[in-house]
């Protein structure tokens, strides 16, 4: 009987979410007496995009609750992190959101620079600004496409990393490497933005935004997409903030925080850019964030390009910043720095620091503690996905396993950032 | 430089008045809400208020900045673990980070308790984001949530029986001699 009478209770919850998003009160097919189906949704499933398990209960096609497992790619970074000095924790940084890895390294060299007092120059600061806009633009577009695909449209995607293609080449310039790219260093850049690297951002500037045009044509007013996504795992609010959802998960529910604008760091205050909110929260809207987001991005890099100032790439501040190779093999003390650094021997003050930036997909925060010596005495990354995937069992419950998963891909979970 | 002087020097470029005046704000409500015998140890580093209060008071503290209507600190940001194994009664400590998003101040709360006897009141009834983040702690500190309604690991495995980030366990094997490294100790 207690059985009978907990499946009737699931069932109204599960009748009453329906009804919530249909507007109207959906009779379930199954009777009471049939009993739910566990379905393991992971560890390692293609629609998932990472490795990460839910178990499912569900009756018929519908999801009854949903338990997520994680921890499955856990690397132990802020262990590591208390055995590295401050320059060998940016490759750490790069293996959480490796989706826009610059804006986890440049967050990161912000944060040493915020506690050493170390002031960037504003060329390098604008330098910052376009690759962490590059960056934001791939994360955002792996997203959406991936949308895409788990809905049906294979080509979107296709066509969108053919552009993150072309910016990983400018990455390429810019610091050699494509996906884990340890840009950047504390107190600038590691070298200045070669004629190769602006050449090939002019470029793709141009090519871009058609390509993104067509790409929202194809999706914004598609029938069948917006079949699969309006109303598919909408939160208020006031929800995603108890939640503690950031970025355009938060956006999409209306709330305009963006820590670009609140916190300005690296001179975001000098360009001009609107922040895109949507209204309920739900997977259309999430995905039209990201879009337009990536409209104020292209914004903010074209800004940046034109504005971008003359003057060194990097902070004077020898101390901490790595000279340059020919300087160590000439030059008595860049040899000396260059060592100094490299074994991690920088006078850091004590002090505790918390600085945050607007990683991709929320805010990325990095809680450092100093006890003055070689690396840190404890080092916490706020993880945005860490902290919003969390709903993800609340929003799934009451829709359908295929509904579940755009839903899921929508969120932007990264695994190497929820799993740190 | 020497560390004094690298960490004077911020203070004086960050400490710019709006932020101290912001952060006297914060504070000035902290006492009149909860009195002045809660916080101790109260530091503006980089222009971010930190306070240090008790386990007894951080739920009412936390509970109480969600309701109040003057700064709004109603938002988690994150909280973590920390370990001074130094600090004889008071080895570990929790680490909070709230923000007001509509007036954009930020606040750090800090409890230090004994190793001995971990425990802590949950956030998770007033905060659905802090669940994770407390087993979080947990996996990692061994930081007792009462009233938690899932306390388990949650990164990593179920049957680990021991909690890593704690300072008493080396990242590598200490028995190893091939890393030993005279010069920098590894």
């Amino acid at each position: 009987m207690a059985v009978n009478d907990a499946l009737a209770g699931t069932h109204k919850i599960i009748e009453e979410a329906a009804a919530q998003r249909h507007g109207q009160l959906m009779p379930l097919l199954n009777d009471f007496s049939q009993e739910l189906t566990t379905l393991n949704l992971g560890p390692t499933h293609p629609a998932t995009h990472g490795i990460f398990q839910n178990i499912l209960q569900m009756d018929g096609e519908r999801i009854v609750s949903g338990v997520p497992t994680i921890g499955y790619i856990h690397r132990a970074f802020e262990k590591i992190a208390e055995r590295r000095p401050f320059y060998q924790i940016t490759t750490l940084t790069d293996r959480m959101n490796y989706c826009s890895s610059p804006i986890n390294n440049l967050g990161w060299h912000m944060t040493v620079e915020k506690l050493l007092g170390v002031t960037v120059p504003k060329r390098a600061q604008y330098i910052r600004v376009i690759m962490m806009e590059l960056a934001r633009i791939t994360d955002h577009l792996i997203c959406n496409s991936i949308l895409g695909v788990d809905t049906g449209a294979f080509t979107g995607f296709l066509y969108l990393f053919q552009e993150r293609e072309k910016v990983y080449e400018i990455y390429e310039e810019v610091c050699g490497a494509r996906l884990t790219t340890n840009m950047g260093r504390v107190g600038g850049m590691e070298r200045d933005m070669s004629p190769v690297a602006l050449d090939k951002l002019r470029a793709w500037l141009k090519s871009f935004p058609v390509v993104m045009k067509e790409f929202e044509s194809l999706f914004n007013r598609n029938r069948i997409f917006m079949d699969r996504v309006v109303n598919v795992g909408p939160i208020s609010a006031e929800k995603a903030l108890n939640y503690g959802f950031t970025g355009p998960n938060l956006r999409a529910a209306g709330v305009d925080y963006d820590v670009r604008a609140m916190n300005p760091y690296s001179s975001y205050e000098d360009f001009e850019f609107d922040i895109p909110v949507g209204t309920n929260g739900d997977t259309y809207d999430r995905f039209i964030v990201r879009n337009e987001e990536i409209w104020q991005s292209l914004r903010i890099i074209t800004q940046a390009l034109n504005n971008l100032p003359e003057g060194p790439y990097h902070a004077d501040a020898p101390h901490y910043y790595l000279p340059t190779k020919p300087d160590v093999y000439k030059n008595m003390e860049a040899l000396i720095y260059h060592f100094k650094i490299v074994m991690g021997e920088i006078d850091a003050p004590v002090g505790e620091v918390y600085h945050s930036v607007e990683g991709g997909n929320g805010e990325l925060g990095f809680y450092l503690v100093s006890d003055g010596g070689r690396t840190p005495y404890r080092l916490h990354f706020r993880r945005p996905c860490f902290i919003y995937y969390q709903a993800y069992p609340e929003m799934a419950v009451g829709t359908t396993l295929s509904d579940a998963i755009v839903i899921l891909s929508s969120m932007n979970v990264i695994a190497g950032e929820l799993d740190a | 430089m020497t560390p004094q002087e690298s960490a004077a020097a911020p203070e004086v470029a960050v400490a710019e008045d709006p932020v101290k005046v912001q952060n006297a704000r914060v504070l000035a409500l902290l006492h009149r809400l909860f009195g002045e015998a809660t916080f101790t140890d109260v530091e503006e580093q980089y222009g971010l208020l930190s306070v240090t209060t008790t386990r007894e008071h951080i739920h009412g503290v936390i509970a109480g900045l969600q309701q109040d209507q003057e700064i709004k600190l109603n938002f988690l940001t994150t909280m973590c673990g920390i370990n001074y194994p130094e600090n004889e009664g008071k080895e570990l400590g929790m680490i909070y980070h709230l923000h007001s998003l509509t007036q954009n101040i930020r606040l750090r709360l800090k409890i230090f308790f004994p190793v001995a006897d971990p425990v802590v009141p949950t956030l998770s009834n007033l905060y659905a984001a802090a669940n994770w983040m407390e087993r979080e702690a947990y996996d990692f500190y061994g930081v007792i949530f009462t009233g938690h309604p899932n306390l388990i690991r949650i990164l990593n495995v179920e049957d680990m029986d021991y909690h890593p980030m704690r300072k008493q366990y080396p990242l590598e094997d200490g028995t190893r001699e091939d890393k030993t490294d005279l010069f920098f100790g590894r």
